[in-house]
């Protein structure tokens, strides 16, 4: 859906955009990246409309999984997660090892203190998509050496 | 053709309910009302058996006897509901399929639409002209 260029494109400039236009600081830094976090939650409740529109109903969260390691994260990334790990009680990782948000930083250990607001975009994308799929969960990112990324979804049980 | 239609939340609250004006207007709500118990019951049935219906459209999910009303539930839990005149025999299921279809995509562009607040009720121009379209085919 999202052409590959101008998403990242756009997407580094909403990075640049947000961290320029509010006072440096510690305590803003985490305010950018909620910020972020939650503009990705919205844009993923309207996406995940629009796949789902033609998929049968989902089984199980496991199904639900699958479609955003899949169908999800081809649409946005045009890639699926490598490797998707749960303990069968509601906590899931998503290992992606290219990360397309992250494959233009050099390669590394370089720049890893800036990879939190390039993931809390995505983070939010993710909550979005299965909070509108009626799952509720915590999303955090991580990463050790950069283009590789892992996601964590935590699922909030009722 | 429909002389009610509704679109209801995952929460079970009203997003949309449009009727037929008529003088009880209440009783369509009435009617909207009872059809969630039974599309709750249709989509607690899927997983259980082997073979059951995974699609979106519940199909009819009872008549009264003025009434025939269908049922129609998205992957994000959002229900839509359509009361069709029982008169009307010649609505055939393929129709009712494809007025929800209709439904469903404009719905998904009013919840792509930034100016939408997820949860509110639909307020959309282009929604409602959808809606009524399908109100006025009455025979």
């Amino acid at each position: 859906m999202a052409d590959e260029a101008p998403f990242q494109f756009l997407h580094s400039e909403l990075i640049q955009y947000i961290t320029k236009s509010a006072e440096s600081g510690d305590t803003e830094n985490a305010r950018n990246i909620t910020k972020l976090e939650i503009m990705g939650f919205r844009v993923g409740q309207g996406l995940i409309e629009r796949l789902t529109k033609d998929t049968v109903r989902f089984k199980d969260e496991l199904d639900i999984m699958k479609f955003i390691c899949k169908d999800f994260w081809t649409c946005v990334f045009k890639k699926q997660i490598d490797n998707l790990r749960t303990n069968h009680q509601g906590i899931y990782v998503l290992q992606d090892n290219k990360f397309r948000l992250l494959s233009q930083l050099s390669a590394g250990k370089q720049y890893l203190e800036q990879a939190p607001k390039y993931l809390a975009f995505t983070c939010g994308l993710v909550r979005g998509a299965l909070s509108n799929l009626g799952v509720k969960s915590i999303v955090t990112a991580e990463v050790s050496v950069m283009p590789a990324c892992k996601f964590q979804v935590m699922i909030q049980k009722m | 053709m429909a002389v009610c239609i509704a679109v209801i939340a995952k929460e079970n609250y009203p997003l949309y309910i449009r009727s037929v004006p008529t003088q009880n207007e209440l009783k369509f709500h009435y009617t909207v009302h009872t059809s969630l118990d039974v599309v709750e019951e249709k989509i607690s049935a899927v997983g259980k058996s082997l073979g059951d219906q995974r699609e979106l459209y519940l199909g009819l999910l009872y008549p009264t006897e003025d009434y025939k009303v269908y049922g129609y539930v998205t992957n994000s839990k959002v229900k839509f509901v359509i009361v069709v005149d029982s008169s009307n025999t010649s609505l055939r299921d393929n129709e009712i399929r494809s007025m929800f279809r209709k439904l469903h995509n404009s719905f998904t562009d009013v919840m792509c639409n930034p100016f939408h607040n997820p949860g509110d009720t639909i307020q959309s121009k282009a929604f409602d002209g959808i809606v009524s379209a399908m109100m006025v085919q009455t025979g």
